[in-house]
């Protein structure tokens, strides 16, 4: 069984499934445009020197987020790099 | 100009519109502003077999929902302009994401040409795109290019011409959203269909789909018509209702789920990975340069060393212009017979305006380091690296450069400070930093501040400037914060960003962004700054003395005996015209409001002539102080003279200093903010804010410490 938890708590190096993005509103659309959704396979890159925000990759690209906006998607844990 | 064909550049940031712009035109551009918004467009000519063909480079969107000013801007801009073709940039090495944008061109339904740019970038990461395939699956043409190096170019203007000559329809592409939403956009569609008319070329279909995605442009419009928003927001409101309690989700993340199902659905097809790459090497320069403790370090040293490079390069072209203006000031002085004629010319138009181009070189300077860092990708990391600081002020990552720019390491300008924020796309962050970043130390407010401190803190120069930088951040940062909690109180927009990956910058790339914005401030000073510093000449000019102290005057220095003695008695006369001038009053008058803080009406006048710029303050004192004219650079006897002068002392010097960093932004900031806000509301805002804040400031410091026995 794989735990679910929310794209904050991945450590860098690690890769997940979104499995869904709880908010709507400008950060959704902002989100979706940018190709952030459910299905999506994601890996955390790093964090900012004050451990926010995160950059992950997506979709052979990178995009940084802050905390709070991570802690709206949901993720299915892959495997660890 | 006349021209046979429109084609325009739409495409996601980063994607090579521009560099795709400048193959096609050669660069030949004219820059334009989109009217309300301050979104730059650039149009260009080029030849295709003896037809001229106009290039527009648009904005850099994402998607074409209306959710930023770009968006909208680019969108109204098809919408309204119909350009003959659209050529839509595509990174082939991010091809899903970059085809969101290409599948909402084709719903629209714009006669469109695929450019699939940067297939050298595809390549090294393992990548195989099938153009031909990818055509053919679309329904439209796909030319690949290496835009950085003038590849793929003509096939690229043939393939647009060659679609253009066709003179295409506008033909919207429809996909499909899943039965419940395709159910619910056929109905809304149904009664948009009735009012057909009143949307010129838009397919119901289209119109009917950003209904449901609650497109506030769309929908503002149908309100427009009260007998079509009565009959069809209902509708949309209960089919959206009916969406989201069978599919637990909005109709518009249900859209955005299609629209990224067919586009994996043809990159499948499409796109072949010859290796899995997982750390790439912009990954691993990322580990490095945002490390936990490094990448403040290197941040902190490249900034460092990117302000010593500006004042380094620019050293020599400034003290070269500085000495044409002097010269061509002179030159005019010994053609012209003594009189206003004379003095408004070199006083008024050269001074002032050799004032403001004299620093250009400063400033492209500095604006050829800021287009290193943006188009090498660092710039996205800085953002990335401060967010977190300056958002706890309401700022936003990318607030850094601007206040950087703007004198944060004292030294700089807040004029492309401010331009500098255009990258802030949230418009209030942006705002709060635009007004924040007159509070930085600037390079006109050194010369004040080096006269200041050497008159009365002459044992503590470099402690005193460094205090000086930590109080204009300390300043700069509380009056944001401020502005974030009342006037542009509100939720943080969306950080969601993407990180480009580090490239290296083309020396042109690099020349044109400098040599576009250097343009923008050197434009300025032959038009408004000119107007601004005849009319300051004018108020510290008029009325001269009347006839008989004058000529009383001259017959003092006629009879004085030694050159030292007629040189006093000259800057008597400067003193004394001074004092009686439109700005000598104005500083007597203020002198019942500024004697709280300890200014005299001789500061009063300073200050007044300040606000043009505020390398001004000291050549007034200078004047006022009856010295003559003072060059700020040297002004080793003006602070003797000051420190020298019973109604100065230290307190009153540092109450002095507070208020020149903090007070009214100079014209120049202030005409640059009235342009990137697009309202004088702000400009005027500023000037009012800031003067407040360095009124009680002043007050504090100065009434502070009198009460505490200094000074
Ligand atoms: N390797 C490679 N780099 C390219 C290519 N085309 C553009 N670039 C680089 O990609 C970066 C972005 O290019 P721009 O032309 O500024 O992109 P843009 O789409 O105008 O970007 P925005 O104006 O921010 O929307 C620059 O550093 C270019 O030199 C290409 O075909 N191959
Ligand atoms: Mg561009």
């Amino acid at each position: 069984m794989t735990p679910e938890v929310t794209l904050r708590q991945l450590r860098p190096g690690q890769r997940a499934v979104v499995k869904k993005v709880g908010t709507g509103g400008e950060l959704g659309r902002r989100m979706r445009e940018m190709g952030l959704l459910p299905g999506t396979e994601i890996q955390v890159i790093g964090r900012a020197p004050l451990r926010d925000p995160v950059e992950i990759k997506l979709r052979g690209y990178n995009l940084t987020l802050r905390n709070n906006e991570a802690d709206f998607i949901t993720v299915e844990i892959g495997e660890a790099l | 100009m006349s021209h046979q064909y429109t084609i325009a550049l739409a495409g996601n940031p980063n994607a090579g519109k521009t560099s795709v712009f400048n193959a096609l035109t050669g660069a030949r551009q004219h820059v334009g502003n989109y009217p309300g918004v301050t979104v730059e467009y650039k149009e260009g000519l080029t030849q295709h077999q003896g037809q001229s063909v106009q290039v527009v480079d648009l904005p850099g969107t994402y998607s074409l929902t209306a959710y930023s000013p770009e968006e909208l801007v680019a969108r109204n801009y098809l919408i309204g302009r119909r350009p003959d073709v659209v050529v839509d940039v595509v990174d082939a090495s991010n091809l899903e994401r970059n085809l969101y944008l290409a599948v909402q061109l084709m719903e629209l339904g714009v006669p469109l040409v695929i450019c699939l740019n940067m297939v050298d970038v595809a390549k090294t990461r393992g990548l195989k795109i099938d153009a031909d395939k990818l055509s053919r699956l679309f329904g439209v043409p796909v030319v690949s290019t290496v835009a950085r190096q003038n590849q793929g170019m003509s096939e690229l203007l043939a393939a647009a011409v060659e679609l253009a000559e066709s003179e295409p329809e506008w033909h919207p592409l429809n996909i499909s959203y899943g039965s419940d939403v395709d159910q619910g956009v056929d109905e809304v569609a149904d009664i948009l269909q009735g009012a057909q008319e009143r949307h010129g070329l838009l397919s119901a279909r289209w119109l009917a789909v950003k209904c449901l995605e609650g497109d506030q442009e769309v929908i503002e419009r149908v309100r427009e018509t009260p007998e079509l928003a009565e009959k069809l927001l209902p509708v949309c409101e209960r089919v959206a209702g009916h969406i989201k309690s069978t599919m637990d989700d909005d109709p518009d993340s249900i859209i955005a789920d299609y629209r990224y199902g067919y586009i994996t659905g043809i990159t499948r097809q499409v796109v072949t990975s010859e290796r899995e790459v997982r750390m790439d090497l912009s990954d691993k320069l990322d580990q490095v340069l945002t490390h936990r403790l490094l990448g403040p370090l290197l941040l902190f040293a490249v900034l460092y060393g990117i302000y010593n490079f500006v004042f380094w390069a620019s050293e020599v072209p400034v003290v070269v212009l500085e000495n044409f203006f002097g010269w061509l000031g002179g030159a005019v002085e010994g053609a012209l017979p003594p009189g206003v004629l004379r003095s408004l010319i070199v006083s008024g138009i050269i001074g002032g305006v050799g004032g403001v181009l004299g620093f250009a070189p400063l400033i492209a300077f500095m604006f050829f380091a800021i287009a290193i860092m943006e188009d090498s990708g660092y710039m996205a990391r800085v953002a990335y690296i401060m967010d977190r600081v300056l958002r706890i002020f309401g700022l936003h990552g990318n607030s850094v450069m601007a206040l950087m720019v703007g004198g944060g390491l004292s030294g700089g300008c807040a004029v492309p400070g401010v331009m500098a924020t255009r990258t802030l796309k949230d418009p209030k962050a942006r705002l709060a930093t635009i007004l924040t970043v007159p509070f930085m130390n600037c390079g006109a407010k050194l010369p004040v501040y080096s006269l200041l401190i050497a008159a009365f803190f002459a044992h503590r120069q470099a402690e005193m400037l460094f205090l000086l930088t930590l109080i204009s951040w300390g300043l700069g940062l509380g009056a944001a914060k401020l502005l974030r909690v009342t006037l542009l109180r509100g939720e943080q927009a969306p950080f969601v960003m993407e990180l480009p990956p580090y490239r290296a910058p083309t020396m042109k790339g690099l020349v044109i962004h400098t040599w576009e914005r250097t343009w923008q401030y050197a434009k300025k000073a032959g038009t408004m700054i000119l107007g601004v510093s005849v009319l300051m000449w004018a108020a510290m000019s008029f009325p001269g003395l009347p006839q008989e102290q004058d000529a009383a005057w001259q017959k003092r220095i006629d009879a004085a005996s030694t050159a030292s003695a007629r040189l006093e008695l000259k800057s008597g006369r400067a003193q004394d015209e001074l004092a009686g001038t439109v700005a000598g009053r104005a500083g007597r008058a203020l002198t019942a409001i500024t004697a709280p803080l300890g200014f005299d009406w001789r500061a009063n006048v300073a200050l007044v002539g300040g606000f043009a710029a505020k390398e001004v303050i000291v050549s007034t004192l200078g004047v006022a102080y009856s010295l003559g004219e003072v060059d700020p650079e040297h002004s080793q006897s003006l602070s003797q003279r000051l420190a020298a002068e019973p109604a100065w002392n230290s307190l009153k010097a540092f109450a002095l200093i507070i208020f020149v960093m903090v007070y009214a932004p100079c014209l120049a900031t202030v005409v640059m903010i009235r342009k990137e806000t697009g309202t004088w509301r702000w400009a005027l805002f500023s000037v009012a804010y800031n003067t407040l804040i360095a009124y009680l400031l002043a007050l504090a410091v100065f009434q502070g410490g009198r009460a505490l026995g200094l000074g």
